[in-house]
């Protein structure tokens, strides 16, 4: 199964990481690495994450996601690694 | 690991510049099917066509979830029909099981009811030209295209004469809506075998059985690039364009080799184009703007596009295994909004788009002409862009709309094929010329061997 990098953008405040990964942690999906910076006072990471004992499909990992960042007021997407490394490496 | 600006980045060109994969064609081949009898070919098109493309929507929508990137149009394109109706006839019958499939599969359209007659016209393949106008009239979308010209045989000009009239008669027919029939047919000279954009797609008859043909696009994601480097040179013009250019491929790329593994079809090509659409921000006229014509059009404009066109393939080249089809920033008036404003200002003439199709991909495109045009100028134009075409070993072609009813003003299609202001035409009648038929013989450097 494929390795997804998902990104969170959003207004800064606690326990945005805590919140993330718990879900991920729930969702049987292991984060194999972190990269956070403050970006234009803006919260932004993205994980590494790998969802080969993921619980459900990729749709529905998403959709749990956007509903998490709905209720902490941030913006979750979780897209396949595949499309990053074709665009972004020779 | 990926950085968190090349993240940022990628998903800044969906959700700002209107970055999308433009089309997914699986090419499906008909010669199969063929039968001496109509019903029986019907219903073999009909269960080959579910066969192969019937998880084509589902499969193109899973991957643009995975991938965070819209493929906005999934479609359909077959062998040339006039070929597997050749012992039948009642190429209309096809045209419907081809529309009744579209709707079913949940397809935009579906492309090749066409002929391929650049040197000569069999019978059955005039008989068959004859049902186009009725065929679009008669349905959705089925997009049909013949082949006029090519390079290797010089002009059949009794097809140029002949198809003048067909886009007469399907304005005619097609009236009530504007005449909307016209913008799903096209003439071409040297038309591909692999084009996945409509209204000239369909399944060559060297091609496999099914394959996979991407159309990437793009037109706002290079505008956005070139306002990072506004006065700096034309090397940097090129230079900024090709990088995004090989970007964008990727994306098609990608797509092209998920969707025909998981479709279980053959990789066919990436089409590296920049194709507009109607809407703000997706516009190739505005590139060429940012390049630095002030309004497209003006004189500067064939030398702006053609860096582009260039400097698009040489970036997309790289990003895929196997580039083909049209490969080139279309110029569709009608799709751009930039190209409508600049027409309707009268500044963008015909004349400027017949030199501007002789350096980019395709020709007179999606353009609105006087209803009462007759279908002598009609098929000189046809010629004029075959000429273009044959002469300079490149595809053209001509998609023109006669507007029936109407001289002047704006001819409103809807969706993505856009409105078009109806453009003036020079009348000068080229009846003469055009009555006289034949062909006009290939160019001298068609004989190479």
């Amino acid at each position: 199964m494929k390795k997804a990098i998902v990104s969170v953008i959003g207004t800064d405040k606690k326990g945005i990481i805590a919140r993330v990964s718990g879900l991920l942690f729930e969702l049987g999906i292991n984060v194999e690495d972190i990269s956070q910076t403050i970006m234009q006072q803006y919260f932004t990471m993205i994980m590494l994450v790998d969802l080969s004992e993921a619980k459900g499909s990729f749709c529905s990992v998403c959709e749990e996601l956007d509903k998490l960042g709905k209720e902490i007021g941030v913006d979750i997407r979780m897209q396949g690694e595949d499309i990053f490394t074709a665009m972004h490496r020779i | 690991m990926i950085n968190i600006q090349e993240v940022i980045e990628t998903n800044k060109m969906v959700s700002a510049e209107h970055l999308d994969v433009r089309t997914v064609t699986m090419g499906i081949s008909l010669l199969d099917c063929i039968s001496d009898d109509i019903d029986t070919l019907c219903e073999r098109i009909h269960n080959k066509i579910i066969a192969k493309a019937k998880n084509l929507v589902p499969v193109c929508n899973e991957i643009a979830a995975e991938i965070g990137i819209p493929i906005v149009n999934k479609r359909i394109s077959v062998t040339p029909v006039s070929l597997v109706t050749a012992r039948t006839g009642q190429s209309v019958k096809v045209a419907e099981v081809l529309d009744k499939c579209a709707a079913e599969i949940g397809v935009d359209f579906v492309g090749g009811y066409s002929a391929l007659v650049q040197k000569g016209m069999t019978p059955y393949e005039e008989e068959f030209i004859k049902t186009i106008p009725e065929a679009l009239a008669r349905t959705e979308k089925v997009c049909s295209s013949v082949n006029v010209g090519s390079t290797k045989t010089g002009i059949n000009m009794d097809a140029v004469r002949l198809m003048g009239k067909m886009i007469k008669e399907t304005a005619e027919k097609t009236k009530e809506r504007d005449s909307i029939g016209c913008a799903k047919l096209v003439v071409f000279a040297n038309a591909v075998d692999d084009n996945p954009f409509m209204a000239g797609a369909f399944h060559g008859v060297g091609e496999g059985d099914c394959i996979i043909n991407v159309g990437v696009s793009g037109p706002g994601v290079v505008e956005t690039a070139l306002k990072q480097v506004r006065g700096a040179d034309l090397t940097v013009v090129a230079e900024t364009i090709k990088r995004i250019a090989y970007k964008i491929t990727r994306v098609g790329q990608l797509v092209a080799q998920e969707s025909s593994r998981r479709l279980g079809a053959s990789f066919g090509i990436v089409d590296l184009s920049l194709a507009p659409t109607p809407v703000k921000g997706d516009s190739v006229a505005r590139i060429l703007e940012e390049i630095g014509v002030d309004c497209v059009g003006g004189y500067g404009t064939t030398a702006c596009l053609a860096l582009l066109n260039d400097a698009v393939k040489k970036g997309g080249i790289m990003a895929s295994s196997h580039v083909g089809g049209l490969s080139g920033a279309f110029i569709p008036v009608s799709e751009d909004i930039g190209m409508i404003e600049s027409a309707k200002k009268g500044i963008l003439k015909l004349e400027k788009l017949e030199a501007m199709t002789a350096i980019c991909s395709v020709g007179l495109d999606m353009i609105a002409i006087p209803g009462d045009t007759s279908a002598e100028v009609i098929s000189a134009m046809i010629a004029d862009e075959s000429a273009i075409g044959v002469i300079n070993n490149k595809t053209t072609a001509v998609r023109v709309i006669p507007v029936c009813g109407k001289n002047e003003g704006t001819a409103y299609f809807g969706g993505l094929l856009g409105e078009a202001p109806i453009m003036p035409i020079n009348s000068v009648s080229p009846a003469r010329f055009i009555a006289r038929g034949g062909r006009i013989p290939a160019p001298v450097w068609a004989n190479k061997n």
